[in-house]
C-alpha cells in the first residue's frame, strides 16, 4: 500500500488512460460501423477528443500534484474558469450571429438559398442551442466554478475532472450543432440533440455535479452561501429534466436516429415540463446564482435580505416545475393539467419578484454606483429585465391571454426580453467582473467601451421586444378577426405579410445586440492582452529609477 | 445546538447532501403530479375510429419533416377556439397524435397549422410549393426545398425505424414490418399492391411527378396528404362520457 506505484496520482493517471483508451476504442468501432453521416462525423469527433485527452494526461506525467493551499491561502483553480469565460464570449458571438442570420431569413426568405444545411428549420436550433447551452451554459459553468471556490474558501474538487467537464461540454456543443446542420434531430424544442449526444451530456453533467458538490463538501466555510443553492438546484434539476425528456429508443446502436419513448399528449406534457424548466432552472435559477454572487460583490454591499432569499429559493424551485402546461392551453392536453399549469404560473410571479427585490435592493445605499459604474448598471438592468419578463410570463400564462399570444411573436419577444435582457446582461456583467479579477488587471481595458456596449445592446433589446409585441399582438388579433358577416377576415398569408416591417426591425435590434457583444469581445481581448504589455514595459522602467 | 430555533434553515446550509436531497424532493413533486396521471387516467386519450400507425412511406416523410425542422414554424394542433376551428377544421384530439413519436404539436405559427393539411391542396400544389413557395404564394416567407425532389429517398432502415416505434408502443404487426420495403415502394407507385389491407385509408400514387424514382418529396407529400385525415368524425361522439375531458 505504501509503495509509490499505487500512489493516488499514479492510480488516477492509470484510470484516466483506461477510461480515455476505452473511449477511443469505442469511437473507432462506432466509426467503422456507423450507419449514417452524422454518426460517422461524431465518431471522428469523439475519437479526436479521447486522443487529445490521452495526450493531455501523458503530458502531465511527473508533475507534482497541485497544492491545495499556497502561503496559507486557498490555491484557487482559476485556469478552468478563465477558459470558461473565453468560451462564454466566443459562443456568445456565434449564437448571436446565427440569431441575426435567421432573423434576416424571416424577413427575406431568399437568404435560405434553397439549401438543406442552412435553411431556417436547421439553423434555428443552432441559434437556440448556441445561446442557451453554449453561451449561457459556459457562463454558468465558469461562474459557478468560480463562485463555489471563493464562497467556500477552498480549491475546486477534481483538477482533471474540472477540465473534463469544460472540454466535454464544448464537445457536446459541437456535436449538437453539427447534428442539426446534418439533419439529425429529435424534433423536440431545446432538446434537439439525438440520443448519443444526450448520453454524452449526461456523463459530462454528472462530472459537473461531482466537481461542484465535491467542492461544497470540502469547504472551509461553515455555511453554504445562497448563490450555491441556486447553482446546485440548477445542476440537479437540469439532470432530472434532461433524463426525463430524452427517453428514446435508438433505431440501432450505430444510427443517430431514435424514436421518442412517449407519444402524443404525454410526450407534449413531458416536453413542456422540460421546456419550461429549461427556462426555470437553466435560464433562471442558474443565473440567479450568478446574480447572488456578482451583484453584492460588485456593489460591495451584503445581500438585501437573507430571509427573503430562503423563502424565494424554495418557493421558486417548487413552483416552477408545475408551470409547463401553460404552453399547451386549449390543446388536446386534459383541462385539469392546463388549469394547474396556469395556476402555478401565476403564483410563480411572487418568488420571481422576491429574487428581483433581493437583487435590486442589494444596491440600497449605493445607488450612485448606477451612474459611475457601467458594470453595476448592466447587472441591475438585467435584474430589472428579469422582473419585467417574470411579470409578463404569468400574464401570458392566463388562458384568455394565451389564446391570443400563443403561436405568435409575442412569445418570441417575451423569451428575448428574458434572454437578451436578463441572461445576457447578467452574464456580460459577470464577464466584466471576472476578466480583471482572473487576469489580475486593475480594471477592464476600457470603461467607455462598456458604456457603449450597454447602450447599444439596450437599444437593440428595445427594438427587438417592441417589434415583437406589435407583430405578435397584431397577428394574434388578425387570426381571430371576423368580418361583419361572421367570416374570418384575413387569410393566413395576409398576416404573414403584415409581419414584414417588424421582422426587419427585429433583425436590426439583433444586429445592435451583436455589435455590443463584439465590443465586449474586443474589450476582453485587450484586457487579457494588457498585462503582457505592462510586464514588457516594466523592466525598462526599473533601471531608470 | 439547543439554541437553534425549531424551524431553522441552518441544516440545509451546513449539509450539502441534505441540501441536494431537499432540492430533489421539492422539484420532483410538480412533474409527478402532472405527468403520471396522463398515463393512468383512461380518458386522457379519446376513443376514436380510424387511427392507425403511419405507413412506411408516411413515416419516412415524417422523418424528413423532423429533419428539416418544420416544427419550428408549423404547429400540428388546432386549438378548441372558434377562429381556429373555422380556419383549420375540427380541433385536434389527443388520439390523433397517439402514434406520434415524438409529438409535433409545435409552439409557433410562422406558417399555418398543418394538423389538417391532408387533402387540402393537390399533389401538384405541394410539388410546386415545396420547390419554391413563392411560385404559389408570393408573400410566403417559407424556405424553398427544391433539393427534395432531386434526392432519392433512403429507406434502407425504414423497417428498423418501425421496430423502434413498436418498442415505444406503436402497434405495428409482424406483417407490416415484414412488408415495410414492399409497402413503401407500392405506395409510391400508381399500383398500391395490397397496401390498403395493412393500412386503413392509405392511398398510393406517384406523389412528386417523377414516376421513375422514389424521392424524398414523394415521402413528404404522402405524409402531408394524410395529416389529420384518419379519424372518422362521423362516428365521433363529442358528448360521449368517454370523450369528456
Amino acid at each position: 500500500m505504501a509503495h509509490s506505484l499505487v500512489s493516488a496520482p499514479n492510480l488516477s493517471r492509470f484510470a484516466s488512460y483506461l477510461v480515455f483508451g476505452a473511449g477511443a476504442l469505442m469511437s473507432l468501432v462506432l466509426w467503422a460501423f456507423a450507419e449514417d453521416q452524422t454518426m460517422t462525423v461524431h465518431a471522428m469527433l469523439f475519437l479526436a477528443f479521447f486522443l487529445a485527452a490521452i495526450y493531455w494526461v501523458a503530458g502531465r506525467q511527473g508533475r507534482p500534484p497541485v497544492a491545495q493551499e499556497v502561503d496559507g491561502k486557498p490555491n484557487y483553480n482559476e485556469a478552468v474558469v478563465k477558459a470558461g469565460v473565453i468560451a462564454t464570449v466566443v459562443w456568445g458571438l456565434v449564437g448571436f450571429s446565427v440569431g441575426v442570420v435567421i432573423a434576416w431569413q424571416l424577413a427575406f426568405p431568399a437568404l435560405n438559398f434553397d439549401t438543406s444545411f442552412i435553411n431556417f428549420g436547421r439553423l434555428r436550433p443552432v441559434h437556440t442551442s448556441a445561446v442557451i447551452f453554449a453561451f449561457g451554459g459556459n457562463a454558468l459553468i465558469a461562474t459557478s466554478l468560480y463562485c463555489v471556490q471563493r464562497t467556500n474558501r477552498t480549491r475546486l474538487f477534481g483538477d482533471g475532472l474540472a477540465w473534463f467537464v469544460f472540454w466535454g461540454y464544448q464537445l457536446f456543443i459541437v456535436l449538437a450543432a453539427t447534428s442539426y446542420l446534418m439533419g439529425a434531430t429529435q424534433g423536440r424544442e431545446y432538446a434537439e440533440p439525438e440520443w448519443h449526444v444526450d448520453l454524452w451530456l449526461t456523463l459530462v453533467w454528472v462530472c459537473y455535479l461531482l466537481v461542484f458538490l465535491g467542492t461544497l463538501i470540502k469547504r472551509k466555510e461553515s455555511h453554504i452561501y445562497v448563490a450555491n443553492w441556486f447553482y446546485l438546484a440548477f445542476i440537479v434539476t437540469i439532470a432530472m429534466l434532461h433524463l426525463g425528456n430524452n427517453m428514446a429508443v435508438p433505431v440501432s446502436l450505430f444510427s443517430s436516429k431514435s424514436v421518442s419513448l412517449f407519444s402524443g399528449v404525454q410526450d407534449a406534457m413531458i416536453q413542456w415540463w422540460y421546456g419550461h424548466n429549461a427556462v426555470g432552472f437553466f435560464l433562471t435559477a442558474g443565473f440567479l446564482g450568478m446574480m447572488y454572487y456578482f451583484v453584492p460583490k460588485r456593489a460591495e454591499r451584503p445581500v438585501y435580505s437573507y430571509r427573503l432569499s430562503i423563502i424565494h429559493f424554495w418557493a421558486l424551485i417548487f413552483l416552477y416545475i408545475w408551470a409547463g402546461p401553460h404552453h399547451l392551453h386549449y390543446t388536446a392536453l386534459p383541462d385539469w393539467a392546463q388549469t394547474l399549469g396556469m395556476f402555478f404560473s401565476i403564483m410563480l410571479w411572487m418568488p420571481s419578484w422576491g429574487g428581483m427585490i433581493n437583487g435590486l435592493m442589494t444596491l440600497a445605499g449605493a445607488w450612485d454606483k448606477l451612474r459611475t459604474d457601467p458594470v453595476i448598471r448592466m447587472l441591475i438592468v438585467s435584474v430589472a429585465f428579469y422582473g419585467m419578463s417574470t411579470f409578463e410570463g404569468p400574464v401570458m400564462s392566463i388562458k384568455q391571454v394565451n389564446s391570443l399570444s400563443h403561436y405568435t411573436d409575442w412569445t418570441v419577444g417575451h423569451v428575448h426580453s428574458g434572454a437578451l435582457g436578463w441572461v445576457g446582461f447578467v452574464s456580460f456583467g459577470a464577464v466584466y467582473c471576472l476578466v480583471p479579477w482572473l487576469w489580475k488587471r486593475r480594471e477592464m481595458f476600457s470603461k467607455r467601451l462598456i458604456e457603449w456596449h450597454f447602450w447599444i445592446a439596450t437599444a437593440g433589446i428595445l427594438l427587438y421586444i417592441t417589434a415583437m409585441w406589435v407583430s405578435g399582438i397584431m397577428q394574434g388579433l388578425m387570426w381571430r378577426a371576423h368580418d361583419e358577416l361572421g367570416f374570418l377576415q384575413y387569410s393566413f398569408v395576409e398576416t404573414v405579410e403584415a409581419m414584414h416591417p417588424y421582422y426587419v426591425i427585429r433583425a436590426l435590434g439583433g444586429v445592435l445586440y451583436l455589435t455590443g457583444a463584439g465590443i465586449m469581445a474586443y474589450n476582453v481581448y485587450m484586457t487579457i492582452r494588457g498585462r503582457e504589455a505592462a510586464t514588457q514595459a516594466a523592466p525598462k522602467a526599473v533601471p531608470a529609477e | 445546538m439547543a439554541s437553534t430555533p425549531k424551524l431553522s434553515h441552518e441544516p440545509f446550509e451546513k449539509r450539502s447532501i441534505l441540501l441536494l436531497v431537499g432540492i430533489l424532493i421539492v422539484v420532483a413533486i410538480g412533474g409527478i403530479v402532472e405527468i403520471v396521471p396522463l398515463f393512468l387516467v383512461q380518458s386522457t386519450i379519446e376513443k376514436v375510429q380510424g387511427m392507425r400507425p403511419y405507413t412506411p412511406l408516411e413515416l419516412a416523410g415524417r422523418n424528413i419533416y423532423l429533419r428539416e425542422g418544420c416544427y419550428n414554424c408549423h404547429s400540428q394542433m388546432v386549438r378548441s377556439l372558434r377562429s381556429e376551428v373555422e380556419r383549420y377544421g375540427h380541433y385536434s384530439l389527443a388520439a390523433e397524435s397517439m402514434y406520434d413519436h415524438p409529438f409535433q404539436w409545435g409552439s409557433k405559427r410562422t406558417g399555418p397549422d398543418l394538423a389538417r393539411l391532408g387533402g387540402k391542396y393537390s399533389d401538384d400544389w405541394h410539388r410546386i410549393h415545396m420547390a419554391n413557395p413563392r411560385a404559389i404564394v408570393p408573400e410566403s416567407i417559407m424556405p424553398g426545398y427544391p433539393f427534395l425532389v432531386e434526392t432519392k429517398l433512403d429507406y434502407d432502415n425504414i423497417d428498423k425505424v418501425m421496430i423502434a416505434n413498436r418498442r415505444a408502443g406503436v402497434p405495428y404487426t409482424d406483417a407490416q414490418i415484414a412488408n415495410a420495403h414492399a409497402d413503401l415502394r407500392a405506395q409510391a407507385s400508381a399500383d398500391g399492391g395490397d397496401l390498403a389491407e395493412r393500412y386503413n385509408k392509405a392511398t398510393a400514387r406517384d406523389w412528386d411527378g417523377k414516376p421513375d424514382q422514389i424521392t424524398e418529396l414523394d415521402a413528404l407529400i404522402a405524409y402531408m396528404q394524410m395529416l389529420g385525415t384518419l379519424v372518422d368524425f362521423e362516428s365521433y361522439d363529442v358528448d360521449a362520457s368517454d370523450n369528456r375531458r
